[in-house]
């Protein structure tokens, strides 16, 4: 039996150098951070350093990254302590209606409490017109919430231009990149972003350890109130094991994303023909060019995806599937609906998100197994039966 | 979420796949919209279900409900089969999943309306009242 993952966009497997700073760490990195002691100093400068490695690979500095548990935390930090602190100014939000849960969730949340939120549709890529910005601002609009890309389909969104009318404008322009940093490379200063979450486990790092980048000069009120941690806006002793594996995650990210994106990319690709030469009736996802390397989302037609998902994994193979039944809501994923596909295709939706560690062999063994999976449960669908009766 | 060892043996050898060519009775349950579509016919001698497959558009629980009623019903008179509820349903594979009660649900559906055709072409009136809620009436009790 194989192992194969394809899921990293559920998280990425702990890079073997990330692996080794973390177990060196575990032998003398015990000391509280905020101790002027020798102990307290080891941890403190180890801090300092991953601060300064997950700066660079967003062109930040140091003191513009807060750490945090999870780019859910991230983006949930940015949104309440960002808008709390600009009350004055409006109360007006606008986003998109394919961002993820630690975004729509929270904006529920604050439109109960009067805030205001305009959330874009997305044409049939997952990609947001710019110009439906420009139309939807207001003079109270305080903030512009947009993902960088979108874990699910992989769409990189227009943020430069997005940017573009943020900065003119003079609002604040957040972006969750938590499907795109450390995969891509994102530049705060080039596109002009002032806030940006993001997740150690998307590229190599350890889980439960997230950060957000916050513009110098933004206001934001504290998230967690206590001690002087994180400038004192995100209070707790701090997740140093997890910070310091962030850091070098984010450090090996910077100097690779180049041949990773090389790498990948052809992986994708040779699985996307594959699959489109063996399968029939075939949907796929998200913008044909302008995604996150490793990933690729499809429906597959008349099935349904958490069948696909239990057979292939049967395989040892692992991905995501965005049908009503693997969600725990019972709904079909709200990005692929977002994009128009209809509600029975949208059950057969099957993600395969690829990374450094997948390989030629891994490509080969699903187009491999895929196509009788495909076949059987076709074979074993009500909805093909009467498709090939309408046909013939 | 873990499905039990009987639900993933059923889902990966699902029992009595397929269409019965003239069926005494076919029912179709479910939507896509939902996720589930059963679809089960059946074939009636002498008041007893002698023969019975399925074709299921759904997730692993909603294969395996279907696949294990089909075994329940099989050899049952109609009335042994309508008394078939989809707690036994689930009971029968071991448990379900909370959020995949749903399906066993279907699965009772699914054999009440093929009944309820057979009843209708034998008699010209189908079932009095139907014993479960409607699909699209459960579904609302997830709160959507």
């Amino acid at each position: 039996m194989q192992n194969i993952y394809m899921d990293n966009t559920s998280g990425t497997p702990l890079h073997p150098e990330v692996k080794e700073v973390i177990t060196q760490f575990l032998h003398k990195g015990f000391g509280n951070p905020s101790n002027l002691h020798q102990f307290g100093r080891v941890t403190g400068e180890a801090i300092q350093q991953a601060r300064e490695q997950v700066a660079n690979l967003i062109n930040a500095r140091p003191n513009e990254i807060i750490f945090t548990s999870s780019g859910t935390e991230a983006n949930n930090f940015a949104l309440k302590g960002i808008l709390a602190a600009h009350k004055k100014k409006g109360n007006h939000i606008i986003t998109s209606e394919i961002e993820h849960f630690s975004v729509l969730n929270p904006l529920k949340t604050l439109e109960k409490s009067g805030y205001e939120v305009t959330r874009l549709q997305v044409d049939k890529y997952g990609m947001i017109d710019p110009e439906d910005i420009k139309k939807a601002v207001k003079p109270t609009t305080v903030m512009i919430s947009v993902m960088y890309a979108n874990g699910e389909i992989g769409t990189i969104e227009p943020v430069g231009e997005i940017s573009a009318i943020t900065k003119e404008k003079d609002i604040i322009f957040h972006t969750d990149a938590v499907a795109a940093a450390g995969n891509i490379p994102i530049d705060v200063n080039g596109t002009h972003i002032d806030a940006l979450s993001m997740s150690a486990n998307q590229f190599g790092g350890p889980s439960g350890v997230g950060a957000l980048y916050l513009r110098e000069g933004i206001r934001i009120l504290p998230f967690i109130e206590g001690g002087v941690q994180e400038g004192g806006r995100r209070a707790g002793t701090e997740n140093v094991i997890g910070i310091v594996g962030m850091g070098k995650a984010a450090e090996l990210a910077r100097l690779e994303i180049p041949e990773r994106t090389n790498k990948v990319r052809k992986l994708r690709d040779r699985l996307k023909d594959g699959i489109l030469k063996t399968i029939n009736n075939i949907h796929i996802n998200g913008h044909p060019t302008d995604h996150i390397p490793g990933n690729l989302s499809l429906c597959i037609e008349y099935i349904e995806g958490e069948s696909i998902l239990l057979f292939l994994d049967m395989q040892g193979i692992a991905i995501s599937s965005g049908s009503a039944c693997t969600s725990r809501s019972l709904k079909a994923s709200h990005v692929i609906m977002a994009t128009g596909v209809d509600a029975a295709l949208a059950q057969g939706t099957v993600l395969f998100s690829l990374g450094i560690n997948n390989s030629e062999t891994d490509v080969h063994y699903i187009l491999e197994k895929l196509p009788p999976i495909v076949e059987r449960l076709r074979q074993m669908s009500p909805l093909y039966s009467e498709s090939q009766l309408s046909q013939s | 979420m873990q499905y039990s060892a009987k639900v993933m043996d059923h889902f990966a050898n699902p029992r009595n796949v397929g269409e019965i060519p003239e069926a005494s009775g076919v029912g179709e349950v479910g939507n896509p919209a939902c996720g589930d579509i059963m679809k089960m016919s059946i074939q009636v001698k002498d008041n007893v279900i002698t023969d019975v497959k399925f074709k299921t558009f759904g997730c692993g629980a909603a294969i395996a409900t279907s696949s294990i009623s089909t075994e329940m019903i099989k050899g049952k008179t109609i009335d042994e089969a309508l008394k078939i509820t989809n707690k036994a349903v689930a009971e029968a594979l071991g448990g379900l999943p909370p959020t995949k009660m749903h399906c066993s649900v279907l699965a009772e559906e699914a054999i009440e309306a093929a009944i309820d055709d057979y009843l209708k072409k034998t008699t010209g009136k189908g079932l009095e009242k139907k014993k479960s809620l409607s699909h699209d009436e459960h579904h609302h009790e997830h709160g959507e």
